[in-house]
């Protein structure tokens, strides 16, 4: 088979674009956790946890409604506290369509969070944060779902001489419990409630 | 963010208290003050602030201490590739004719081991330790736990 220029400059082009697209693939499965909103191949996660009064809550349980999700800890003062008032400012900006968001505060400090210490947390940014937290086991799995890294870093220079490192976006999970997207550290509730309306 | 006299105002006055007062110690104002209310007195408290040296030479924020809390310390957030972290740091310069801006995902004073809560509406004080200027005690006004800056 004889090629002419143009051809051979078409199969050059192509074989390129598929070199490029399987880079931009490879390194898309590496972003966990990246602040990027570039489109991820579909993925489902799921979590088995507990609510503050230990029942068990997993992911399939919130089929038919949008999940908004936040991976934290309770003795975080800073970074925690600024998310969660966005997301409470997104819950009252639903008004009528805020039953078809279920915003979840997952903590990754299993050691010291469950039971009312989460109720606490969450219910003073908004009485619809249902805050989940499970063994070290469930949490790690839980995130590893959601492709988010979290870690137990010990400094002297906090409460009970350690940290937690950890993702700091929003992401939401869709009705079909499929994640549709992050929302970065520090995008204004209005924004994300704009996005949201768009969708419901 | 710059907002309107007036609508800061109907905030302070409809929240019921009133935005700080800038204290001015020697070269050194200090502005823009205030706490988050914590959870529970288990749990760590943040404060905020802005440093301002109107003098001509550098200074530094080496010390705090407040009857609230027996572990405070000036933290730093750090946010790299969508991962936050805080680390603690030992001192903070204000360089001569420029500020430093404590602020949420930023720079803050973690309160820790509180002997209190901190309820808001409350007020405490909190002693900052400079290296030239000396000691100045700020009121720190407290607002909700879900506050994000000292005038929204
Ligand atoms: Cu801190």
């Amino acid at each position: 088979m004889k090629l002419t220029l143009a051809q051979k400059m078409l199969w050059a082009a192509s074989a390129l674009a598929l070199i490029a697209f399987a880079a931009l693939a490879w390194t898309g499965g590496l972003r966990a956790g990246g602040t990027g909103e570039a489109a991820q191949e579909a993925f489902r996660p799921e979590f088995r946890l507990e609510d503050a009064a230990d029942r068990p809550v997993t992911s399939e349980g919130f089929r038919g409604r949008y999940q908004l999700v936040f991976f934290g800890f309770t003795n975080c003062p800073d970074v925690c506290p600024t998310t969660l008032s966005e997301v409470a400012q997104v819950m009252d900006g639903l008004g009528s369509e805020a039953d078809r968001v279920q915003p979840l505060f997952i903590s990754v400090d299993s050691e010291r969070d469950a039971g009312a210490e989460l109720a606490e947390f969450t219910s003073a940014f908004h009485p619809s944060i249902l805050g989940l937290a499970g063994s070290p086991e469930a949490t790690q799995a839980a995130t590893e779902s959601f492709k988010v890294f979290f870690a137990r870093e010990d400094d002297a220079a906090a409460p009970d001489g350690y940290s937690m490192a950890h993702a700091s976006a929003l992401y939401l999970i869709g009705p079909d419990g499929d994640w549709l997207r992050q929302y970065a550290y520090g995008m204004p509730a209005a924004d994300i409630l704009a996005d949201l309306q768009n969708r419901l | 963010m710059k907002l309107p006299v007036a609508a800061v105002l109907a905030f302070a006055l409809s929240a019921g208290f009133v935005q700080a007062e800038p204290v001015r110690q020697g070269d050194l104002e200090i502005d823009a003050a205030w706490a988050r209310a914590s959870i529970g007195s288990s749990r760590p408290g943040a404060a905020y602030f802005t440093v301002r040296n109107l003098g001509d030479e550098a200074d530094r924020l080496t010390g705090l201490s407040s009857p609230v809390s027996a572990m405070p310390m000036l933290h730093e957030t750090t946010l790299s590739e969508g991962i936050s972290r805080m680390a603690h740091v030992e001192a903070a310069e204000i360089p001569a004719g420029g500020e430093l801006t404590l602020e949420p995902g930023g720079m803050h004073v973690m309160l820790m081991e509180l002997t209190t809560p901190l309820k808001e509406g409350a007020t405490f004080p909190l002693t900052l330790t400079f290296e030239a200027g000396g000691e100045i005690t700020v009121e720190m006004p407290v607002f909700g736990p879900g506050a994000t800056g000292p005038a929204e």
